[in-house]
């Protein structure tokens, strides 16, 4: 008797979604990056097609963010400047593309002006020809009033914009249809909510194949195992064939991973951890790496050392 | 859910008529309907309208003119079968073979063949099973003898062979113990679909206990029916009880993206 074959039988496929326009497009990029359309779970090749390999996006802000000294050392001075910083990312650090986190806009910060923002976002667009995914500041109504701005000044250009709440929707559904990006749907750690948000973002007349789900990030030990989870079902509903949850998915690592104190405090703090130089990096590379497994198309990433490692597992696994 | 529309049978008047004046808006009429009701696969059944095979496959090129959704093709006769899978543009599901020797050793070389899958009703020489045990034991053969053919579980779609419940109240509870049953066979697991309106036959509350009834069963293992896709109570009933069983990911607007 033959042995059976318990390989797993997708019937689904998860959306192949590009970020970024050349001049042919219509755009200026001189690059695109095109992640999903995976047929299987992340690099089990023998059930099915990996189909794109999951990317780097370099993190960069408008103001500096409030981060270790060891880490924006670790970055270098260009960090002051958002373009620099772009370009660093791009040249040195190899990121497939630019995450720009548009932090200033905080009216608890610095409540930068809708124009300030637009003006980074199109300082930026000029100084890399890497694809751009544009963030607001968390803030919903301030967001409302930056987005719009910043969209157009990236007219043409298929960024992926962020992000779409179940609470707050609309204005960037206006923006991304008007303006031809992509939109970053999010949820707070819930997949039910991730699902209803697709939902709303499709009766809204926005087609979900342009869509890239956001389900927040933790860093390693601050409810990492909830998005590893959630990322996983999300994507095992998506290959059984739910059209609402085959979007491919984005993690912030960076952003989180520097807000724990495990990532920023130094050894005078906890003794026996190891120095910060080394600890911050190999945390940001953890989350990340453990992310590709759960189902992470795109991980957001700053440390130089947390890039290429990363970029590393990620070329060793497809292989 | 594997939804199968039952409409296009010659069982209704319209479509016996429309079958006898080869009228193809009426089935293409029904085809749409059931289409853009979410429909996984279009019954198409001759019925006692007609005997010949080029009108059972002028039905099935009618439904496949208006949409592309899948056929089942409602006849368990060789002959016609043999003239009407291959006028199917995807892998149309047979409905149906019995757990009879001869009926499977016919009916399986044509499934594997067009890859095509198959609905198997429990029953054998004897006729219907009365008990749940005789209902797993038929289920037993047939699955057995699809993998003699190369037929793997997926394509097989066993029916337990549902009875009115107005008319033989025991045999309900026959069936959902048999369903529950069926799904230890094999994994995957074959399909399990029913003929649902069969439940409700001659009762005054049909579908009341349509309803009630596709919700046991999709709790027992149950994933398609063969019913009236256009009841939208039913199709709100089955999206729910499988949001209950964990077969789907709840957002609180399950109903409308479905219908989208």
């Amino acid at each position: 008797m033959d042995i059976p074959d318990v390989k797993e039988k997708w019937i689904g496929k998860i959306n192949e979604i590009t970020i970024g326009a050349t001049k042919e497009d219509g755009g200026t990029r001189t690059s695109v990056v095109k992640v999903g359309g995976h047929t299987t779970l992340p690099f089990l090749t023998f059930e099915g097609e990996m189909g794109n390999k999951p990317v780097v996006a370099g993190f960069i802000s408008d103001v500096v963010p409030d981060w270790p000294d060891a880490v924006k050392k670790a970055i270098g001075d260009e960090i002051n400047n958002p373009v620099e910083w772009a370009q660093k990312n791009v040249e040195e650090f190899g990121v497939d593309l630019i995450s720009l986190k548009l932090i200033g806009a905080d009216p608890a910060g610095k409540d930068a002006s809708p124009d300030e923002c637009a003006k980074v976002v199109e300082d930026v667009l000029k100084g890399v020809g890497v694809p751009l995914i544009i963030w607001g500041c968390g803030d919903d109504e301030k967001d409302n009033a930056v987005l719009p701005p910043c969209s157009q000044v990236a007219k043409g250009e298929n960024c992926l914009i962020g992000s779409a709440k179940e609470t707050n929707y609309m204005t960037i559904v206006a923006i991304c249809k008007a303006d031809k990006h992509k939109i970053i749907s999010e949820a707070p750690v819930d997949i039910n909510i991730g699902k209803q948000v697709n939902i709303l973002l499709q009766d809204a007349g926005f087609d979900l194949k342009d869509v890239v789900m956001y389900q927040t990030t933790a860093a390693l030990g601050y409810g990492f195992d909830y998005v590893y989870t959630i990322l996983e079902r999300a994507r095992i509903a998506g290959l059984k064939g739910d059209e609402l949850m085959a979007a491919p998915q984005i993690c912030d690592v960076a952003g989180e991973t520097y807000r724990v104190k495990e990532a920023v405090a130094d050894e005078d703090v906890l003794p026996g951890w190891g120095t910060i130089e080394k600890r911050a990096p190999m945390w940001e590379a953890v989350c990340a790496n453990v992310y590709l497994q759960a189902g992470a198309d795109i991980l957001i990433l700053a440390h130089p050392d947390a890039i290429s490692i990363t970029k590393e597992v990620i070329d060793r696994s497809m292989q | 859910m594997i939804l199968v529309g039952e409409r296009i049978n010659a069982g209704f008047k319209d479509i016996r008529e429309a079958i006898v004046n080869k009228d193809a808006d009426v089935i293409k009429e029904w085809a749409k309907k059931q289409a853009d009701a979410k429909a996984t696969y279009i019954d198409v059944n001759l019925g006692t309208a007609s005997n010949k095979p080029e009108d059972l496959c002028w039905m099935i090129e009618c439904v496949q003119d208006v949409v592309d959704t899948p056929i089942s093709i409602d006849n368990n006769k060789p002959l016609m079968l043999k003239e009407a899978i291959p006028v199917c543009k995807k892998p149309p599901l047979i409905n149906s073979t019995t757990a009879q020797e001869d009926k499977m050793n016919e009916l399986f070389p044509l499934v594997a063949e067009y890859g095509a899958s198959i609905v198997g009703l429990v029953m054998d020489e004897a006729g219907s099973p009365k008990t749940a045990d005789k209902r797993v034991e038929n289920a037993g053969k047939i699955v057995a003898k699809a993998m003699e053919f190369g037929i793997s579980p997926e394509q097989i779609f066993l029916d337990p062979i549902i009875m009115p419940l107005k008319y033989m109240q025991d045999q309900a509870v026959e069936i959902l113990n048999a369903t529950n049953q069926f799904k230890l066979f094999s994994d995957p697991p074959c399909h399990i679909i029913c003929g649902l309106s069969n439940i409700s036959n001659g009762a005054k509350h049909k579908r009341l206990i349509n309803r009630v009834f596709m919700a046991m069963m999709i709790a027992n293992g149950c994933d398609s029916v063969i019913c009236d896709v256009m009841d939208d109570e039913l199709i709100n009933t089955i999206l729910t009880a499988e949001l209950i069983m964990n077969k789907s990911i709840y957002a609180d607007s399950y109903i409308e993206a479905f219908k989208k």
